[in-house]
């Protein structure tokens, strides 16, 4: 399960968005998977993209700048 | 008796086998409602709507997929531009070719306020695009024309038109690609397309009930959609999201749909739109070249050049109506075709045809060169036939 702080989530505006980044990043080998945004990050019916934080680093750098996405948080 | 299918600018037929297995894979293992949920079966569905956009960006040289707003056909996407796009005191230019998808939007803007002007095309179709530059006014806010028109298959000079409007970037040149999206190569880069209409049925090879709307960028804050509504993104907000495409893409989508066309799309990427094009070019070329002898009966329209027009060949038989010819041919010789005004008043004006109408052959990428023949010798049979009591 997702407790404690060894996943991250990006947050993104549409489906769109997350399986575009969910190529992105899957595509460069880093772990990831879509799941739903979980309602203490936003009450938003869509998904987000979840990865090991110890990648955040990484997935940020790819993302940044080729596909738009709100934020990344802790879980 | 064998049918030959030659109605392929209405909707194409057959279909790839591969848009029929996408279609029913789908539906099969897939089912769920795309966005809506996190759930593996509602992502999959998210997936095939994405990569169906994927490719027909890549298709039409769209550099971001999201440009692309899918709709249920290009009537759909046309009046998203053009009522979208046009408010009262707006001027908005059209070609004289123009199919009913077009001029009832702009005849229902004409009503509210919005100036319309028409660009007079030859009788066989063609424009002239220095005839267009000069009905441009400061406050024209949309050039909107066919690419190939669906009554003689006549190719407008889109690109010409693209690049005379490059010096008015306050002018958006709307493309009507229903009838050569997949059949003829398109580059919105190259032609300085800012909003391109395509179906899904016709050489995209999807199925009906599909088609879509590049909107360039920067411009989806001139044109306010037409239908608002769940997207499954910002629920939060009562109002419709901004970004593209959920702000043109409300409601559940037809995710069958655009799995077949996603398909179909893969289809035309893999033959190449060049080797289309060729193969269809030849097509209508031996048709052309068939009919040479009948030229005394047979009155043909639009360009008679297969190069200069898409594989739809408009004609009349001398002393026959459309549609007695329509049901000779398939009556006698199982040929499909279509009869009469094929929703384009406007452009059977053009060409002198209001109201008479046209027997249309449109061929595809499926059809044969011995269809070709066997339409040719069908033609032949019923001009030896029409002179003869009791035919």
């Amino acid at each position: 399960m997702t407790t404690g702080n060894d996943f991250a989530v990006v947050l993104f505006e549409s489906v769109s968005h997350a399986l575009g980044a969910e190529k992105i990043v899957k595509g460069s080998g880093i772990g990831c998977k879509l799941i739903h945004v979980p309602r203490h990050l936003s009450s938003d019916c869509g998904i987000c993209l979840r990865f090991h934080a110890a990648d955040r680093e990484r997935v940020e750098a790819l993302l940044r700048g080729k596909l738009h996405f709100f934020e990344i948080k802790l879980l | 008796m064998k049918t030959i299918y030659l109605d392929n600018a209405a909707t194409s037929f057959p279909k790839p086998e591969a848009m029929l297995s996408a279609m029913t894979a789908y539906q099969r293992n897939v089912g769920a409602n795309p966005g809506r949920s996190g759930h593996g079966l509602s992502i999959d569905a998210g997936r095939i709507i994405c990569e169906a956009r994927e490719s027909l960006a890549l298709l039409f040289h769209v550099e971001d997929p999201l440009r692309i707003v899918l709709t249920k056909n290009s009537t759909e996407a046309l009046n998203i531009a053009l009522q979208g796009g046009l408010r009262p005191g707006d001027h908005v230019i059209t070609s004289g070719m123009e199919h009913n998808s077009v001029m009832r939007p702009l005849r229902f803007l004409e009503g509210r306020g919005v100036e319309l002007s028409v660009v007079p095309c030859s009788p066989r179709g063609e424009m002239d695009p220095e005839d267009l530059k000069k009905v441009l006014r400061k406050n024209t806010r949309i050039v909107v024309v066919t690419h190939a028109s669906n009554v003689t298959g006549t190719i407008l000079p889109v690109e010409a038109i693209g690049e005379l409007l490059q010096d008015r970037p306050d002018v958006m040149f709307c493309v009507d690609a229903a009838q050569t999206a997949g059949a003829l190569p398109i580059d919105v880069e190259k032609m300085n397309i800012d909003l391109l209409a395509f179906t899904g049925h016709k050489s995209l090879f999807g199925p009906q009930g599909t088609g879509g709307l590049y909107i360039r960028e920067g411009l989806d804050q001139r044109i306010a959609p037409l239908m608002m509504g769940g997207t499954g993104s910002r629920s939060e907000f009562e109002e419709q999201p901004e970004f593209m495409p959920d702000r043109y893409e409300s409601g559940t989508p037809n995710t069958i749909g655009i799995a077949g066309l996603g398909a179909g799309v893969s289809f035309v990427l893999e033959q190449t739109v060049e080797a289309v094009r060729a193969r269809e070019e030849e097509l209508a070329s031996r048709f052309l070249a068939g009919l040479q002898d009948l030229r005394d009966e047979v009155i043909l329209y639009g360009p008679q050049d297969a190069s200069r027009q898409t594989a739809v060949v408009s004609f009349n038989i001398k002393n026959v109506t459309s549609s007695d010819a329509a049901d000779y041919f398939e009556e006698q010789r199982g040929i499909l075709c279509r009869p009469g005004l094929h929703c384009a008043p406007s452009a059977h004006r053009t060409i002198g045809t209001f109201p008479r109408g046209t027997v249309r052959f449109s061929f595809g990428f499926f059809n044969t060169q011995q269809e070709v023949d066997d339409a040719c010798e069908a033609l032949r049979e019923l001009v030896k036939r029409k002179g003869k009591p009791g035919s």
